[in-house]
């Protein structure tokens, strides 16, 4: 290919076309999408996380994950398994513990910043269509450097994780004995979901083996760095999943807790 | 046999403009071949670089209908039946003339990257390697230097001026491939990508990914790898922590 003697990036003008992009394709739908996807979630979720009521069913031991670990002093007893030690108070959410850090978790996600950079900040909104602002510095400045710190989010995430998987666990346990209805499938889908894309995140597949040089001497690293590499080549797919299991699994308990539906039993 | 409606960017760095041209295209035939046809019999000074015709040498990007791509691996059944094909220069580099472009932006960043360094006490022939350990880097060698991630990248596309602290994503997967590289003796590759390629200037946004014609996974398996290991140097609590208590070098190799 041709080179030139002449090493400088600034010198010779780039071809003069004006227009911005000659894509023919809809390459706005993603971008649209994305925005109207993921503000119904937010605004769904802010109004869920600040309810305060609906979260617990008594009868069955199901706890919305919204709830999870449920710590404020306004929780129903049983459903607070570690504690109740927060204030309660109408802006401060039950799961004030946890929700900070699974919000940070998934903005500082890989999938996710690729989704909002280009959806809402348009950065750019499709691959060769111009990303309109004057200057760009990426993630090499406050605040978006801050995106390094995924990892201690992603931490914190997978304790939660497991929290859930313990409040899945003890649904389970109904105060008739072991019980066993839809809910419990539907907790039990939303845990699995959530694995699937926590344990399938960036961060989970370069702590698992990823960093290292030599997978042949670490043979349990590397079996665990195949799983989350599976696992993260769909992790677009989980991320949606999730978002999609955690309102639904939401709903689901509130309908049951407010008496709009029954939970189809199978088993007490 | 059909005829398109071709408009082809002509001009050099003074200025240029779209040229239409009616002509003929064949069943199974590429941009590239018709490319050829009008250069053949309508523009016979139409610059377009070109070598192997099999997507293999990189020679022919360009921009058809706004989407970076290899004029030779773009077939004509992609586009509707009377469908105008538009064809462009690659926007991010210096235009030489009509479709062809000054790529030694990539050259100069490729030389400003160091290259392997092997193992002092090791001498040529007597490298050993498990497969398995080399595999991440391979996939980084199935680049063809096309440049179409580099051409894409809106970090210098739409910003000039990134393009003295930016190296681009085709030089990210080389330090990456030499990065995970299991014989390279080289201590500083994570501090060189994030101090002088602009590592950080990535938003990851993957457009480098979507254009490449060898599918190499280039943001998730080089880019988000790489970004990564920065972290786990300079911001993983936990890292740090494990360095302390069991007195532990950088990275375990």
């Amino acid at each position: 290919m041709t080179t030139t003697d002449d090493t400088s990036v600034s010198s010779p003008p780039r071809a003069a076309i004006a227009t911005r992009t000659f894509r023919t394709d809809k390459w706005m739908r993603v971008p649209v999408l994305t925005v109207l996807g993921l503000t119904a979630w937010v605004a769904y979720a802010t109004f869920r996380v600040f309810y305060q009521g609906d979260y617990w069913v008594a009868d069955y031991h199901y706890l919305t994950p919204f709830y999870s670990p449920c710590v404020s002093e306004g929780c129903v007893p049983e459903s607070a398994h570690f504690g109740r030690f927060l204030p309660d108070h109408p802006l401060i959410p039950y799961a004030a513990l946890s929700l900070p850090f699974l919000l940070a978790f998934r903005l500082t996600c890989y999938y996710y910043r690729k989704a909002y950079y280009r959806s809402f900040w348009l950065s750019p909104p499709a691959c060769a269509v111009p990303d309109g602002h004057a200057k760009y510095t990426g993630e090499t400045r406050f605040p978006l450097i801050g995106q390094n710190l995924h990892r201690y989010f992603f931490y914190a995430a997978f304790l939660i994780s497991i929290i859930n998987t313990w409040d899945a666990i003890l649904a389970f346990h109904s105060p008739s004995g072991f019980g066993f209805g839809l809910g419990n499938l539907v907790l039990l889908a939303n845990v699995v979901f959530l694995w699937c894309y926590t344990f399938g995140c960036h961060s989970c597949r370069h702590i698992m083996g990823g960093r290292l040089r030599h997978f042949s001497k670490h043979p349990v690293r590397y079996r665990l760095w195949t799983v989350a590499s599976t696992l993260n080549n769909r992790h677009m797919m989980w991320a949606w999943i999730t978002l999609a299991s955690l309102a639904l699994t939401d709903f689901y308990v509130m309908a049951v807790a407010a008496g709009w539906i029954d939970d189809l039993r199978f088993i007490n | 046999m059909s005829t398109r409606t071709f408009r082809v960017w002509r001009g050099d760095d003074e200025g240029g403009e779209l040229a239409d041209f009616d002509v003929e295209v064949n069943e199974g035939e590429v941009v590239l071949d018709v490319v050829h046809r009008i250069q053949a019999e309508q523009a016979p000074d139409l610059a377009v670089r070109w070598n192997c015709k099999a997507g293999k040498c990189g020679s022919c990007s360009a921009e058809v209908n706004g989407m970076p791509r290899l004029m030779c691996m773009t077939r004509m059944n992609l586009f509707e039946e009377g469908e105008t094909v538009t064809v462009t220069p690659l926007r991010t580099f210096p235009v030489v003339r009509d479709l062809v472009t000054d790529v030694s932006f990539n050259y100069r960043k490729a030389r400003e990257t160091p290259a392997f360094a092997p193992p002092a006490d090791l001498k040529p022939g007597e490298y050993r390697m498990q497969q398995v350990d080399v595999e991440r880097s391979q996939e980084f060698r199935k680049c063809i230097e096309c440049f179409l991630c580099q051409n894409t990248c809106h970090v210098v596309r739409d910003h000039e001026d990134n393009k003295e602290p930016f190296a681009g994503p085709r030089l990210f997967i080389r330090a990456a491939e030499l990065e995970m590289h299991p014989l390279d003796a080289r201590p500083d590759r994570r501090e060189l990508a994030q101090d002088e390629q602009g590592l950080g200037y990535c938003n990851i946004t993957k457009c480098c990914t979507e254009v490449c014609p060898e599918h190499i996974r280039i943001t998730d398996n080089g880019i988000i790898p790489m970004k990564e290991r920065v972290a786990g140097d300079r911001y993983d609590p936990l890292v740090w922590l494990g360095r302390k208590i069991f007195r532990k070098g950088r990275q375990e190799r």
